[in-house]
């Protein structure tokens, strides 16, 4: 078997297997299960010297041939580089989870969920197929959504798992509007055959409609303003799904999405307007809120916001240089934001607070801790000689130019970045340097399982921008190249070359080392800004779910209102208006028909059955109903012999008389009176629709009368019934030949409705018991848990 | 007789829609019953209706004699005669329980399920 | 209704009315009848007997309970479609055999074994409602 293909369900299976590891090893059951992302990185890393000339790889099984949907991968260099940080920080991850986690009741549950997201997210960057695409994208959302509310004895745990899932999981359907708008547009369903169809999906009138549609997917998921709430919200899940989810992976994946599509849906006015715009606006409100926050956790959450504006800005922006930078950024970030996670991770272990006020000084206690994140924090603010200092100089030359709209955009960046370098340096520098403040636990350094990840990616960082060749050869070039539909080279390296790209990159410095010594006055500033706003889409959303509850409320009882009259009205009505309207649309009436010649007796037969249905709508008493009913069924019995049917007569006639029998049983006991109780305007109403129905209805039988008769079936059963069934009586030859298996599901019917009755019959009422009903207390209104 | 069989089927249809949409139990059981009898005779009659023979092979013949009824909506509707009588008892017998365990026939006191005035779901997470 | 003519002739009526249920069974093949009408024949004068003599003595003049004729109907049923595995065609493909019994032919078939089926579900389970209602109608 293809092990790229095994590959797709490893993860899965380890997740299958993770809670007994965990019962017999304990935490030490990360090492082992480590062993499966780091397999996967090893086989995938085996890609890259293909990858690195350009090759593309595709391959997979058929899965449903008839609706052409294909169980197939595409490994590129864009997916490529998300399958090897996917797997790469996923094994890191898997091995922090097993210290951060070490001696939690639930750790195997954890490392499942962890585990299934990892496949999950791996499925969504290696799909080739819409439809994998689509099940792989909602798959995270729904594993995210177990990951948030891990914790779920704690309502704002359950409030973010929510809101995350109400949000991505929303957006996926959005985007899969948008895929089945793209296959409709192009006739094919898979990632690498739509991205030689750019032109005809660009001319296509329908391209503005798709482009929204697959935006509003990847704007869900990659967090943009005004949906970036849930991502903050998110970081009540542990760390280690915050480093691994929120940084590095699932909040990429509508970065993924937008660069996937980029050759196809790019370089149109639309893209390179909507998608700076959303970017820059989230890149700012990012930083902006980030500066607001005291928890470690949080304000690396803002900037992770702000991160993938600033990717969906510089994706869309269009130069080449700027999809260069978009991707030596984003690799930066996942290897920066991911070890700072960590940081965050271990400084709240080990000192038992991440509120950045009330830390200070760990540096004696955590050196190795501080060494990685001091690291990390100087590749995200974009010092030499990180790769994060690649991805800004890049940045740089790809959209400093002197028309409004380039200075507009670096200005939002510049501002942007200046403020990702103050956050990076309160997470980083806050904590551990300056004055020894007590923490409510004693801080020591993390355990090796712990600080293994951080420090490996911290060391990444440096290690990508020292060699740069390499890197750009084998990773950052093949994924560029990809991102853009064109072969890219890139070539920027640790040596700052003089130029406007390095002047902006100093301005930027500065502007954030000037803003670093303001942090508190901006700080306060930001919160007395909010303060006066007083609403965001966070409360929106509260507000959104609870507006749904009670319109859902309303429609519910007024539609579902408890009164089978009003449910047997509507479904009569409709099935009369149902009639009516396909006999007008149609314009198909049934012809008038002649006058009906009979015999005497029929007409007397025809007459009996008339006037015993009126007298049992019209019966006053139990007695009168019994025998009207009767008496109509009677007449039936012999309408049916009158039309050759000896055995339909038989029978209604000995049902018949059972049903007269049983009634008159039931109803001497119950005393019940069948009399009606309707007002006038009422019987008006209701007879108003019974004759509409029978009307309806007859026209229907009317019309099926006038067509002509197909007497194939007829003529078979006439001559097979004593050829081959050797039986004269037809009637009972189909009843137990040839369509026996049919009357034994029938008999079948008939007994259980007799033990039903039995049943029925058999239940000791409450009341005979002699406890009365409990009488009904007016329940009190329910306390609204939700924040108002 | 197709003609007459297809205005008692509207006949049928209507007398038990109205007997259905009353608020007593008993009238909405009358109602089924007679839906059934409709039903059955609209059955019979896409069927095409002839007199008087009946689907049966005379002894000697291979093939029912010419104008013979037709078989196979027979069949049907005589299935159908017992499953609607057995779902008529069943009715009946639901109609007498819950009239004895509710004290009433009318289906607006019936609230059990669908009490009135429920409250709010929670509004929290 | 429980007057005295009718009572005496209740037994007679009800062995009557099934003695003529099984001729209707067995003649369903080729005549009007069958298992079903047959059914609902005897079920009426089961019925018949327990409105004019009570329950109790139908339940004793039956031995089972009606719900057991009925599933065993039921088993009866599926048995005869069963057989066709034996000759190697598709389930409850119809199978004759024609013994000789005191010098007649009698024609037996796997759609008799079917029919009689058809028969005690239809007897059962109507007999138990009928019943279990005349009951009710006593405490």
């Amino acid at each position: 078997m293809d092990l790229t293909f095994l590959a797709f369900f490893a993860p899965f299976i380890a997740a299958v297997f993770a809670p007994f590891l965990v019962r017999i090893a304990g935490h030490n059951a990360a090492w082992i299960l480590a062993v499966v992302p780091a397999l996967i990185f090893v086989h995938f890393a085996g890609f890259l010297p293909d990858v690195a000339e350009g090759g593309r790889v595709t391959g997979g099984v058929q899965w449903i041939p008839s609706f052409n949907v294909n169980f197939s991968w595409l490994i590129d260099g864009l997916s490529l580089t998300f399958a090897l940080l996917i797997s790469g920080i996923g094994t890191l991850i898997v091995l922090y989870a097993g210290g951060y986690m070490k001696g939690h009741p639930q750790q195997g549950r954890f490392l499942c969920f962890i585990l299934m997201f990892m496949g999950a997210m791996q499925g969504l960057v290696l799909s080739d197929s819409f439809f994998m695409f689509f099940v792989f994208w909602e798959l995270t959302s729904i594993t995210s959504f177990l990951l948030i509310g891990f914790n779920h004895n704690a309502e704002r745990s359950r409030r973010a798992a929510m809101q995350a899932l109400v949000v991505t999981g929303g957006g996926g359907l959005i985007l899969l509007a948008g895929l089945i708008f793209l296959w409709n547009m192009t006739g094919v369903s898979e990632f690498s055959l739509l991205l030689g169809t750019g032109d005809l999906v660009r001319e296509s009138p329908f391209y503005l409609a798709a482009l929204i549609l697959v935006l509003g997917g990847a704007f869900t998921k990659s967090a943009q303003f005004p949906l970036h709430f849930w991502l903050p919200n998110a970081m009540e899940a542990p760390t280690p799904v915050s480093a691994y989810l929120h940084s590095a992976t699932m909040v990429k994946a509508g970065v993924y999405l937008v660069m996937r599509l980029n050759p196809v849906l790019g370089e149109t006015v639309a893209w390179e307007t909507i998608l700076p715009l959303f970017g820059g606006a989230t890149l700012l409100v990012g930083t902006f809120l980030a500066v607001r926050q005291t928890d470690l956790k949080l304000m690396l959450a803002y900037t992770t916001v702000a991160s993938l504006g600033l990717l969906v800005m510089l994706t869309g922006f269009g130069t080449e240089k700027a999809i260069e930078g978009a991707v030596l950024y984003l690799v930066a970030h996942s290897l920066f934001k991911g070890a700072l996670f960590m940081v965050a991770g271990n400084v709240d272990h080990e000192a038992g607070t991440r509120d950045v006020t009330k830390l200070g000084g760990l540096l004696a206690a955590m050196p190795i801790t501080f060494g990685a994140a001091i690291l990390s924090a100087f590749s995200m603010a974009g010092l030499p000689p990180f790769v994060g200092f690649l991805a800004k100089e890049e940045i740089y030359y790809g959209i400093a130019a002197s028309d409004p709209w380039s200075i507009f955009i670096t200005a939002v960046a510049i501002v942007g970045n200046a403020l990702m370098l103050v956050i990076g340096f309160a997470v980083a520098v806050k904590p551990f340097l300056g004055p020894k403040v007590e923490t409510p636990k004693s801080a020591h350094e993390a355990p090796l399982l712990m600080y293994a990840g951080p420090v490996l990616l911290a060391a990444l960082s440096l290690a990508a921008a020292l060699w740069s060749g390499l890197f750009h050869q084998f990773i950052s070039s093949p994924m560029a190249s990809a991102v853009a539909g064109v072969p890219l080279e890139i070539t920027i390296s640790i040596i700052p070359k003089p130029g406007l790209a390095l002047t902006l990159s100093i301005v930027t410095i500065a502007l954030g080392v000037v803003l670093y010594f303001g942090l508190a006055r901006l700080r306060a500033a930001m919160a007395a800004t909010l303060e006066a706003i007083g609403w965001g889409p966070d409360l929106g959303f509260d507000q959104f779910i609870r507006g749904l509850v009670r319109l859902s409320v309303v429609l519910t009882r007024s539609l579902q209102n408890g009164r089978m009259e009003f449910y047997m009205t509507a479904t009569f009505v409709l099935l009369a208006l149902w009639l009516f309207r396909t006999m007008f649309v149609a314009d198909e009436w049934p012809a008038m028909p002649a006058f009906p010649v009979l015999s005497i007796y029929e007409w007397v037969t025809v007459a009996i059955i008339a006037i015993g249905l009126i007298a049992v709508v019209r019966a006053k008493n139990r007695l009168t109903a019994i025998v009207s009913l009767g008496i109509q069924g009677f007449a039936v019995a012999i309408l049916f012999m009158l039309m050759g049917a000896p055995d339909l007569s038989f029978t209604q006639f000995m049902v018949e008389t059972l049903t007269v029998v049983i009634l008159a049983l039931a109803m001497t006991r119950l005393r019940l009176s069948p009399q009606d109780h309707r007002s006038a305007g009422q019987t008006v109403l209701d007879g108003a629709v019974a004759i509409a129905c029978g009307v309806a209805l007859t026209f229907i039988l009317l019309q099926i009368l006038q067509t002509p008769f197909d007497r194939t079936l007829t003529d078979f059963f006439n001559l097979y019934s004593y050829s081959l069934a050797q039986g004269r009586n037809i009637v009972n030859v189909i009843l137990v030949d040839f369509r026996g298996v049919d009357t034994f599901g029938e008999i079948g019917v008939v007994m259980v409705a007799g033990l039903a009755i039995l049943a029925l019959l058999r239940i000791v009422p409450k009341r005979s018991l002699g406890s009365a009903p409990a009488p009904r207390v007016p329940e009190a209104e329910p306390v609204a848990v939700g924040k108002e | 007789m197709e003609i007459a069989v297809a205005a008692l089927t509207g006949l049928y249809f209507a007398v038990s829609i109205y007997l259905m949409l009353s608020r007593h139990i008993i009238r909405i059981l009358l109602g089924t019953v007679t839906l059934s009898t409709g039903a059955n005779l609209t059955i019979f009659a896409m069927g095409r209706i002839t007199r008087e023979v009946p689907p049966i092979i005379p002894s000697g013949l291979y093939l029912p004699a010419e104008g013979a009824a037709n078989a196979l909506p027979q069949a049907l509707v005589l299935t159908a005669i017992v499953i609607a009588f057995s779902l008529f008892a069943f009715l009946l017998v639901l109609v007498m329980r819950s009239y004895q365990e509710l004290g009433t026939d009318d289906t607006y006191a019936m609230r059990d399920a669908e009490p009135e005035g429920e409250p709010l779901p929670p509004l929290g997470y | 209704m429980r007057t005295l003519i009718f009572r005496a002739t209740a037994p007679y009526l009800t062995a009557l009315m099934l003695l003529y249920s099984i001729f209707v069974l067995l003649r369903g093949h080729n005549e009007p009848g069958g298992g079903f009408i047959g059914g609902l024949i005897a079920a009426s004068a089961l019925a018949i007997y327990g409105i004019a003599c009570g329950v109790s003595p139908v339940r004793r003049a039956i031995r089972y309970h009606p719900m057991a004729i009925s599933g065993f109907g039921l088993f009866l049923g599926a048995i005869a479609g069963v057989f066709s595995l034996f000759a190697g065609v598709p389930y409850m493909t119809g199978l004759w055999v024609y013994p000789t019994v005191f010098g007649v032919e009698l024609k037996l078939s796997t759609t008799l074994i079917f029919d009689i089926g058809v028969y005690l579900v239809v007897l059962g389970a109507i007999t138990s409602i009928a019943l279990a209602l005349e009951e009710k109608e006593r405490d």
